[in-house]
């Protein structure tokens, strides 16, 4: 028994991830997927698993046409996850009209892939989950059909972990919320990938140049104005105020004037 | 062992003392110096000898409570958050990303050797349990150094420091938050790699360098350390990891940062420099912060949150980590630094006295900037917008009280109007007409202070920059959209979106600016709101300068015509003076002035309601050596051309305007009156500038 569990064996039930919100947050009713088959909400689509989603419909023509094609590029960033712990499921906004068969061809001429479901259900089981999961506690908006085609709703029940985006965005932004649900990686692993990052800024300051001594000189800025011991400078500020510059502190000046002065940033 | 456990016995290992037991901080400090280095193998325990220690997080309450338990006002003292102190880090600080020794990723510090941080901070950010009321069991919160609020940093114009952020927050991190985190200092005039920005957090076991540097705007023309015009005296630092704000802010992670200098002092005793406002201090003593939350608790004391990215309105008033505190009081002047660090809530503040009286609050600083003269807001005023202190998210105003005339023994009263129930234990409301539901916090007055109330209110407490120059010669009028609407065009299935949170129709990319301004110009911005959503007011906020308020103006649509009316409403007195959040009412734009001098790099316009910044109501923008961007940005975030078709609505436009210069008749670009600092240009004062 992990410390979690210790700390969570007051919860009954014990099919579900210690840390999930459990099948009495998420609602558990049945959905039919888009090959015909039946599932339950909690625990067929949410337990245990990284789900991704989002609500649409066959003729949705307005709103739903970017986010699906963009939820197309998603998925391929998903790469062999997709369907085996991360999974993404689009509820139909109107289950009258989009019957599995419906959402099969549409699923179909979206080129989903193994792991995206399009799911159809009863009117309340959706709205319970559209609730659930997209509420904006605003009545007006939560009841309105064109707020929800642009949303996205990331869920890791192992670790409870939510995040969102919105659709259509950049595929690479939308792949980067869904990794801040997956459990932080090794210490090694985010340190490889820092001095990674730190190289990718070391890059760039390389290409948009020497900025700052540069443009001071550009904008005839003498280049050591802010050096304390720069005596027209400071005598200009004093003019200026009227009265002694304070602040700064003697110590700090004396201190900066042994260091010498050098230009924050090396010029290429 | 499924992945989470790996990860746990993996933190474990890293996190255990590499020193072990037997070995106190003194030693390690020793040996840390025999070998010249302590290196990131320190750990937090040596790092920080008086550090709470770091709790195991307690489950997630479910389900939802209706409200929070029952409490009973006014039965815990006021804490006052203690002052930072400062230390030496090892490793040392360096101009270039220690990443070697675990620093985070950065650019460069800009101007590292000309505001040579010699002193030094250290902050744990890391989880802890703090209790917000005696009837609520202890809560799980993260603080900075394991406290809610952080500890309050005491700094002076002119002496640069750094700060030293290590994440500590756990790996194995359930329900709402995020282990990755950023601190911005709200609205420090810092460096674009320290200014914390939204895309630039980090992960646990990680720190981070922020070098402050504690200048006024405006060093290059004005050296050594800027224009003293430009002083901010009130500041606050915050987590600002885009997508988790408001959660991570929940959670604990702010504080206060107050600057002093040769005007506001910090201490009101006679005999200072003229120029000195004495306005009532120290700090801690009558000079008090009051951070301002509200949150919604279980029965098992854990804060609740909607869903775990989604924040709740709390029930219950937290002023400085106490629910519903009072504050012993002497009878003479004190200065309370309101803040309202959200996540949403707006405030409506009222004092009152043990009648129910109202009691006058005299401003002396927005958003942490003198105002030239003080203001009064006290409920019965005529100007509408001073019948009560709105302070939106973010916010910040420097309030004196005067207690001199009280009675000892009784009470007075802080307010918010703006209703809110609170599940308080069947307690009496305390004064006529006064609901202990609206009751924030009770100032319990004392008797006469131990020593004579030297403090002052100047009626002239500053003088604004001059901007008649800049404002000559602006680049253009920027336009802002924060909308709540459909993005690009409404039905059309290759080009329209559902509704979403937007600035000029589009959402956060941490990499794409959406703005490049020249370094050195000058631009007002008009910042819109016209589709509010249901309603919704946008506390906009501008990281880098502080701008001055030139006009606030309600848009109206005739409904038949579908002609635009926009109506001027001038500039309300609290916001003659500098600002850095601009509540953008529904149907309202606000034109403001703003300078970008000094630093290259990142930084952004947000909404400051968290909710809708973590729905991506953000923006970057970047100062640049130019030429200034003249759109919104090339490109739409999909990569489809941003071809623009003109709506106000729409996302692709042109967000430029030639620069509006028709400023309001109203309008008094330098208000009278005299100055204890003046600039040249601006004649006529009466002290300080010799001839």
């Amino acid at each position: 028994m992990n410390r979690r569990d210790l700390l969570t064996c007051h919860v009954a039930d014990k099919s579900r991830p210690a840390a999930s919100l459990g099948p009495g947050y998420y609602s558990n009713g049945e959905f039919t997927t888009h090959e015909g088959k039946k599932v339950r909400f909690y625990d067929e689509l949410i337990k245990g698993k990284i789900s991704i989603i989002n609500f649409m419909y066959a003729s949705c023509d307005k709103y739903c046409p970017r986010s699906i094609a963009c939820l197309a590029k998603v998925q391929d960033l998903l790469g062999d996850h997709l369907g085996r712990d991360m999974f993404m499921y689009s509820f139909t906004l109107k289950p009258d009209m989009d019957t599995p068969e419906k959402l099969a061809a549409y699923a179909k001429g979206n080129g989903a892939r193994k792991g995206w479901y399009f799911l159809t259900g009863n009117e309340f089981d959706l709205t319970t989950i559209r609730f659930k999961l997209f509420r904006l506690d605003d009545p007006l908006l939560d009841f309105s059909v064109d707020v929800h085609a642009s949303m996205l709703r990331i869920i890791n029940d192992n670790n409870s972990h939510w995040s969102s985006w919105v659709l259509p965005d950049p595929p690479r932004l939308i792949r980067e919320a869904i990794s801040w649900v997956e459990p932080t990686k090794p210490f090694a692993e985010r340190v490889k990938e820092n001095a990674a990052l730190q190289k990718q800024i070391d890059q760039e300051a390389v290409i948009n140049g020497p900025q700052w001594a540069a443009y001071k000189r550009s904008r005839g800025w003498p280049e050591v104005t802010a050096k304390p011991e720069n005596p027209e400078g400071v005598k200009k500020l004093e003019t200026l105020l009227g009265r002694k510059v304070s602040g700064g502190g003697s110590w700090v000046r004396a201190a900066l004037d042994r260091l010498g002065h050098a230009p924050a940033r090396a010029e290429s | 062992m499924s992945t989470i456990e790996k990860e746990k016995s993996k933190k474990k290992k890293r996190t255990q003392s590499p020193t072990g037991p037997g070995w106190t901080r003194r030693s390690v400090l020793k040996a840390g110096a025999a070998v010249g280095a302590v290196t990131m193998l320190t750990s937090r325990k040596s790092r920080a000898q008086s550090l709470p220690p770091i709790p195991t997080q307690p489950p997630d309450c479910t389900p939802q409570p209706t409200n929070s338990p029952a409490t009973t006002p006014f039965v815990s003292a006021l804490p006052i958050p203690p002052v930072a102190i400062p230390t030496i880090l090892f490793p040392f600080p360096t101009l270039a990303a220690d990443t070697a020794n675990g620093e985070a990723a950065r650019a460069n510090h800009q101007d590292w050797t000309q505001f040579y941080p010699f002193v030094q901070y250290n902050i744990e950010v890391q989880p802890t349990m703090h209790q917000f009321d005696p009837a609520i069991p202890s809560t799980y919160c993260w603080g900075y150094n394991g406290i809610y609020p952080g500890p309050t940093f005491l700094n002076v114009y002119g002496v640069p420091i750094v700060v030293r952020f290590h994440n500590n927050l756990p790996v194995d991190n359930i329900g709402f938050g995020d282990n990755n985190h950023t601190t911005h200092l709200h609205n420090g005039h810092t460096a674009s790699e320290s200014d914390g920005f939204a895309g630039d957090y980090w992960s646990p076991g990680l720190f981070k360098d922020h070098h402050y540097p504690n200048v006024y705007a405006g060093f290059n023309e004005f050296p050594p350390i800027g224009d003293p015009l430009e002083a901010q005296h009130t500041y606050w630092y915050h987590d600002h990891r885009h997508s988790f704000t408001a959660t991570n802010n929940y959670r604990g992670l702010n504080g206060m940062y107050l600057i002093y200098d040769d005007v506001d002092t910090g201490f009101e005793f006679a005999g200072q420099p003229p120029q000195a406002l004495r306005l009532p201090g120290p700090y801690g003593i009558y000079d008090i912060p009051l951070n301002f939350t509200d949150k919604l608790f279980c029965s098992d004391g854990q804060m609740y949150a909607t869903a775990p990215d989604t924040v709740p309105a709390g029930d219950k008033f937290i002023v400085n980590g106490v629910i519903q505190p009072y504050f012993n009081v002497q009878t003479r002047k004190y200065r309370f630094r309101f803040l309202n660090s959200g996540p949403a809530r707006i405030w409506a503040f009222n004092v009152v006295d043990n009648n129910g009286n109202p009691i006058p609050m005299t401003v002396v600083t927005t958003d942490g900037n003198l105002l030239p003269s003080p203001v009064e807001v006290i409920q019965t005023s005529t100007t509408p917008t001073l019948q009560a202190l709105t302070v939106y998210v973010s916010q910040r105003y420097d309030v004196i009280l005067d207690f001199t005339n009280a009675t000892p023994g009784t009470s007075w009263y802080l307010i918010n109007s703006a209703a809110q129930f609170v599940n308080n234990a069947a307690e009496p409301d305390p004064a006529p007409g006064v609901a202990i539901g609206n009751v924030v916090m009770a100032f319990n007055i004392t008797g006469p202070p131990p020593l004579p109330d030297q403090s002052q209110v100047p009626a002239v407490l500053t003088t604004l920059p001059n901007i008649t120059a800049p404002l000559a010669n602006l680049f253009a009028t920027r336009v802002w959209n924060f909308n709540f609407d459909v993005i690009g065009t409404e039905g059309d299935p290759l080009n329209g979106t559902g509704k979403v949170f937007n600035v000029n129709g589009l959402t956060f990319d941490p990499n794409r600016p959406d703005a490049l301004i020249q370094q050195g110009s000058a631009e007002t911005w008009l910042i819109r709101n016209r589709f509010p959503g249901t309603g919704w007011t946008h506390p906009v906020h501008i990281h880098l300068e502080e701008g001055r308020v030139l006009d606030r103006r309600n848009i109206t649509v005739n409904p038949t015509t579908g002609v635009i009316t926009i109506n001027s409403q001038g500039v309300p007195p609290l916001e003659q003076g500098r600002r850095d959040v601009y509540p953008i009412l529904p149907n309202d734009e606000v034109l403001i002035f703003l300078q970008f001098r000094d630093w290259f790099g990142k930084y952004m316009i947000h909404c400051h309601n968290l909710g809708h910044e973590d729905a991506l109501m953000l923006t970057r923008w970047d100062v640049t050596t130019g030429p200034s961007s003249t759109v919104t940005s090339p490109v739409y975030s999909d990569g489809t051309p941003n071809t623009g078709n003109g709506q106000v609505n729409s996302g692709a436009q042109t967000n430029i305007t030639p620069a509006m210069t028709n400023l309001p008749p109203t309008f008094n670009l330098n208000p009278p009156g005299s100055s204890k600092l003046e600039r040249p240009g601006s004649k006529g004062s009466k002290k300080g500038v010799k001839a």
